[in-house]
């Protein structure tokens, strides 16, 4: 099993419900909690499994604006976990899912400074790195209702922009999503071969339009109706209603 | 799979439901306990609003919860200290309570307009509205002056329905979506299941918007109009659409009052007017006869053949036009109107391409789109269902043309014409109501417009007779006095502002300093920030506040704030009445208010506690039930003065507005099974608590669409009190309301009319009984070569409408706002990303730091709105960036027009509705120089108050000891660090 997330551009607005949801889970999960320093003070800021990042496009007027949510992409060859010093960074065998055994860990950083999407956010309170579980302690709880036994990111999502499942199940969603729409990694250049997937936005044919009428002044055309309704009365308003 | 631990403990956790309210738009949530601790909230999959999403503010409660600026119990501004100064001491609930009542008793029996009661975020109108009325002042509303008015009376004098929450577009059918000026906006989360559901279907999705953040980042198209033209676009769409004779000409004929008769009789009180016969009723041209006939038995008589088109002469006039017939009336139909306006060369795309900052070949081409959706792409859903007059229709059939528009064009003084302007050519389509357009929610639609008239008359000790808002219809219903000066202490309703739905509330506080129309006594404030970012001209309003008399007395003697959290506000009252969260209280999000209907259902809610108070605080909805009562409102006190009612919730269960009619509408009746209407069930809370909170009503199929000619719902809608009559509700694309208010300001309506130039001058220049754009009425009377950008604001997704908490976690997303500029006009005028710069209006400057933006129109700029906050106010420390570096447009916006020679101040707001013309703002901006740095103007820091705990320099929330997993050492050993399991 390869368990991950598609992440679709195509209708994501950019909302932070997903990265807020996560925050809201996880600060009470198994790596819990999220710490937030200074919280209400002048550089306020925390642990934060999933960031929301908003690009724009080219230029003027031709821009276009992305947002881009980025969480740990649970990659195949992961480098965090080749780094790290301890054990503690590990890939599941059974899903794929990279988690960091907060027992193990020294907070040493170096799996940070090996993620190339900043996945890894060290908890400078309890010095213990943490990050995405794909929420473990929701996907396999069987006291939840199995609809709910998902990542807190996808149940949340109001555009239904994010997508959990088995990418080594061709016929999964995910499977199917990557395949039908050209799902993309991110970076794959670095090689760590990520897991999670993204979905391009979109590109639509043109709208059809209605074709163009002789140009007329306002005063033959008004003069027109009044004949055609004169002429046919029947056939319009009440006649076909 | 090797064994994963018990990460949760389920058996010490519990699940309840009720209603968020961290914005306003109302999603149903279930929150996980873990004693008194909050686990989790989530959607309710169940709920018809949210479908089981929920939005970065919603997941956020728990922060909102665990605010550190919540108030703990009620407060005095201390005696002898000035309002401001934030000097309060603690007062008993029982003394703060009889301190109020005693001052308002006095009110009461004297004078009760002295009380004004005004309301801001909250969604309980239906019981301050009820308050207001029981106490006897007028001077009540809610925040809609200064939120979107314009979009509910533009669609209510129209359509019967309107955007802003009142309607949805037919997200499941719509095949062409445009949006107009929608930020976050009513309502979060059904906006965005809504797009991913076109997105995934296919339709074409336009985003009119001078910046492309939010929804626009994935519409398949962004037009980035220049602030204020929208109307202007609008009215082109509907030339485009003429000249190339794309309109429903059945629907226009059928639903709308296309087809009546306008009486052209210059100089007279009748020009303009709609004719009628002698009983009143509205004419139409009978094709078959050559004479006149009556609009309703035109609907039902097959043999009467309406004309759309035409001028004709009656009575007694054969054949069309003839010169010189001295006893005839000359008329024309309202379609003729109509097209001789909007065919005008003026509306042409080529005449407004600059004006609004589209090309004119765009323009063109988005009318042509949508009339190739709405004609060539029609759809059917294959449901009969009978008109008003008893017809059967086999199938409801589409214009799968849908649109919603909000703040970007309310917030101007031309969008009540422009919301007009918009509804126009979505009727010329024919996608009003229809299967794939714009649907209205129960309640909606209703009869143009609602019956219900404006309450003018008070007396001490009594209750109003009507409620204070209502539906001005005429001149003879607006609430002036004999001279026609305003009553109201916003002097909505005035000539100022006749059609001023929803009062407007960012004049009180400048009038009742100012003693215009007369001083108050008593100002109620529930959860509005007055003194900060609900106000336009935010610094001088803190200056009115403290004005003081000859006498050395406050102006505005006595202010009474509810709210939950430590705001701006607060610290200008003298009497602070601390309100709960949302979690720990009893609430109703009731039909007779602002429903969280769909379209295709009836739907209320209630909120239940899901939390233990742990301070001394009241629901405000309590704390008003509780003064209603020791004043001995007559609705809830019985002959010898006892309370009729427990508290509020046997307020709730057992109040009824007419017989079987009441705040709930679910499981009536003695044993709850009746709905919609039905006496009072004892134990109708309870039912809400079991059944999620919710109630809804499901519409059968065949009263789903076209309801404003739909018998069956029509008939059905009587039933249930949401309207008055089972008649048709007629389109008016004409409206002979503004046609009267324009004749009281030529001088020739036979009734009340202004006694001013000024106001005679402002009904003739913006009512025209026909949608009609202007030009902003700041951009009439400012510099606008120095004042050359438009400045706008919107609220950031995860903030819209959670004004009330500075909340821990949403505050790492943005604790700071910039001053957004188009990246090549910013750099044109050698400004550059983090600069610090200035923002002049003809009103005040402010400084602020700029960031360059590519999705922005060239002569806009714009910022996150509320970002910025008065030092020490809402828990956070004086070094929080939202003091030192963020800032308020606010103070540029003054709540009065600049001034021309000789006239009275003029509100900043749409002459028609009294809107809060915020986005008509202009300004000039400019480099700081060297060393100017930092946000200005500056506050003075608030003082935390008594007993309030300190703000946690470190927060570690969790609701138990996590449950680690943890790496069996075996696997360490044998996988080694490679994720593959490969050895080296």
């Amino acid at each position: 099993m390869k368990l991950g997330l598609v992440i679709d551009l195509d209708t994501c607005v950019g909302c932070h419900a997903c990265a807020v949801a996560c925050k809201q889970w996880n600060t009470s999960g198994t790596t819990g909690p999220l710490t937030d320093y200074d919280p209400y003070g002048e550089n306020p800021a925390g642990v934060w499994f999933n960031r929301i990042r908003s690009y724009e496009v080219d230029d003027y007027p031709n821009n276009k604006t992305v947002n881009t949510p980025m969480s740990c992409m649970h990659c195949d060859d992961a480098a965090c976990v080749t780094v790290c010093p301890t054990g503690a960074s590990y890939k599941r065998e059974e899903d794929g899912i990279v988690l960091v055994d907060q027992s193990k860990c020294m907070g040493c950083n170096l799996c940070a400074w090996a993620c190339p999407y900043g996945a890894r956010e060290l908890d400078e309170d309890s010095g213990v790195m943490k990050k995405c579980t794909l929420c473990v302690d929701r996907i396999y709880d069987e006291a939840l209702p199995v609809e709910e036994r998902q990542p807190a990111c996808v149940m949340t999502c109001p555009t239904s922009a994010r997508f959990f499942g088995d990418f080594d199940d061709p016929n999964s969603e995910v499977s199917t999503l990557v395949r039908e729409r050209s799902g993309y990694a991110m970076m794959p250049e670095v090689g760590y071969n990520p897991v999670n997937k993204y979905l391009p936005p979109r590109q639509r044919p043109k709208a059809p339009t209605i074709e163009k009428k002789e140009a007329a002044t306002g005063q033959t055309l008004i003069g027109k109706w009044m004949k055609r309704q004169k002429d046919a009365f029947n056939d319009f308003g009440k006649g076909a209603r | 799979m090797s064994a994963l631990p018990e990460f949760e403990d389920h058996a010490k956790q519990t699940v309840k439901t009720t209603t968020c309210y961290m914005c306003a738009c109302r999603c149903g949530i279930k929150v996980t306990l873990e004693g008194n601790e909050i686990r989790f909230i989530q959607g309710n999959p169940k709920h018809p609003v949210n479908k089981g999403v929920l939005c970065a503010k919603g997941n956020a409660g728990i922060m909102k919860q665990k605010s550190p600026a919540k108030l703990t119990q009620p407060l005095v501004r201390k005696a002898g200290t000035e309002r401001g100064d934030g000097e309060f001491e603690p007062i008993s609930w029982d003394k703060a309570l009889t301190l109020l009542t005693e001052r308002l008793r006095k009110i009461r029996a004297t004078d009760p307009k002295r009380l004004a009661f005004f309301t801001g975020r909250d969604q309980m109108q239906a019981l301050t509205g009820f308050w207001a009325s029981q106490f006897g002042t007028i001077n009540w509303a809610a925040h809609g002056g200064f939120c979107s008015v314009n979009m509910a009376a533009g669609g209510l004098y129209m359509t019967g329905q309107s955007f802003w929450e009142f309607g949805d577009p037919d997200w499941d059918n719509a095949k062409y979506f445009m949006l107009w000026g929608v930020a976050e906006d009513h309502a979060s989360n059904p906006i965005k299941i809504g797009l991913e559901k076109l997105k995934r279907r296919g339709a074409k999705f336009v985003a009119i918007n001078p910046v492309r953040t939010g929804y626009q980042a994935i519409a398949d198209e962004w037009i980035g109009i220049r602030p204020g033209t929208d109307g202007l676009l609008a009215l082109s769409f509907a030339h485009v659409l003429l000249k190339n004779e794309q309109f429903d000409w059945e629907f226009l004929t059928n639903y709308t009052n296309s087809t009546q008769l306008v009486i052209h009789a210059p100089g007279t009180s009748k020009h303009g007017l709609l004719l009628r016969d002698e009983e009143g009723e509205l004419q139409i041209w009978n094709q078959a006869t050559d004479s006149v006939a009556s609009w309703n038995a035109s609907s039902h008589d097959d043999e009467i053949k309406p004309a759309l088109f035409g001028e004709f002469l009656t009575p007694g006039a054969k054949g069309g036009i003839t010169d010189g017939v001295a006893d005839c009336t000359q008329v024309k139909t309202v379609m003729t109107h109509l097209a001789e306006k909007y065919l005008s060369e003026e509306y042409a795309p080529e005449n407004v391409a600059e004006r609004v900052g589209v090309d004119a070949e765009t323009i063109e081409r988005l009318a042509l789109e949508m009339a190739h959706v709405a004609f060539k792409e029609t759809i059917t859903i294959e449901t009969p269902w009978t008109d008003w007059t008893g017809r059967r229709h086999e199938r409801f059939i589409g214009r799968p043309v849908a649109m919603h528009a909000m703040r970007g064009i309310s917030a101007h003084s031309n969008g009540f014409q422009t919301c007009r302007s918009i509804h126009l050519f979505q009727v010329m389509l024919g996608a009003v109501d229809c299967p794939g357009s714009h649907l209205a929610k129960p309640p909606f639609p209703k009869h143009v417009a609602p019956p219900i008239k404006p309450a003018k008359a008070m007396a001490p000790d009594t209750p109003l007779s009507s409620p204070p808002l209502g539906f001005p219809m005429s001149p003879e219903d607006l609430v002036v006095d004999a001279n026609g000066e305003p009553l109201r202490i916003d002097k909505a309703y005035s000539w100022e502002a006749p059609i001023a739905n929803h009062g407007m509330m960012h004049m009180v506080i400048n009038n009742a300093v100012k003693g215009d129309p007369y001083p108050i006594d008593t100002l109620i404030l529930f959860m509005a920030n007055m003194s900060w970012n609900s106000s336009m001209n935010t610094a001088e309003v803190q200056d009115m506040l403290r004005e003081k008399d000859e006498h050395g007395d406050y102006k505005l003697p006595f202010i009474v704030t509810s709210d939950a959290f430590h705001s701006e506000m607060v610290n200008y009252s003298d009497l602070v009445l601390p309100d709960t969260t949302y979690l720990e209280r009893f609430d109703t999000i009731s039909m007779l208010d602002r429903p969280i209907s769909e379209p295709h259902a009836a739907c209320d809610s209630i909120r239940q506690p899901v939390i233990d108070l742990d301070r001394d605080v009241r629901p405000w909805q309590e704390v008003l039930v509780d003064i209603g009562t020791r004043l001995k409102f007559p609705a809830l006190t019985d002959a010898d003065g006892g309370a009729k009612f427990a508290d509020y919730k046997d307020f709730i269960t057992n109040w009824e507005k007419a017989p079987g009619i009441g705040f709930l509408a679910g499981w009536r009746g003695k044993d709850g099974d009746e709905h919609m209407v039905g006496a009072p069930n004892p134990d109708q809370w309870q039912a809400y608590q079991d059944n999620d909170c919710f109630f809804e009503h499901k519409l059968p199929p065949e009263q789903r669409y076209y309801r404003f000619a739909n018998k069956d719902y029509l008939e059905w809608a009587k039933s249930v009190g949401f309207n008055a009559h089972a008649g048709p509700i007629t389109i008016e694309l004409y409206s002979e309301v503004l046609q009267k208010f324009r004749l009281a300001g030529q001088g020739l309506y036979d009734g009340p009319q202004p006694n001013n130039d000024t106001d005679r001058q402002r009904l003739i220049d913006y009512f025209d009984p026909m949608p009609d754009w202007y030009v902003p009425l700041e951009e009439q009377r400012i510099d606008n070569e120095k004042y050359k950008f438009h400045a706008v604001n919107q609220r950031p997704m995860h903030m819209y409408h959670s004004w009330d908490s500075q909340n821990a976690w949403l505050r790492q997303i943005m604790a700071q706002n910039y001053m957004y500029i188009n990246r090549q006009r910013g750099l044109s005028l050698g400004i550059d990303d983090l600069d610090w710069i200035w923002v002049e209006s003809h009103h005040g400057k402010i400084r602020c730091q700029a960031k360059l933006m590519e999705g922005c129109n060239p002569d806009t700029v714009w910022t996150w709105n509320a970002i910025g906050k008065q030092s020490g106010a809402w828990g956070l420390s004086d070094k929080a960036p939202e003091s030192t570096k963020g800032f308020l447009m606010n103070h540029l916006i003054s709540e009065l027009l600049p001034s021309k020679d000789g006239e009275r101040g003029l509100t900043n707001s749409d002459p028609v509705t009294g809107q809060a013309a915020w986005y008509d703002l202009k300004v000039d901006i400019y480099k700081a120089e060297e060393g100017e740095t930092g946000v200005y103007p500056e506050f003075k820091h608030i003082k935390r108050l008594p007993d309030m705990a300190e703000s946690p320099t470190v927060l570690r929330y969790h609701t138990h000891t996590p449950v680690n997993l943890e790496r069996s050492m075996e696997d360490a050993l044998t996988r080694g660090h490679l994720p593959t399991g490969d050895k080296p």
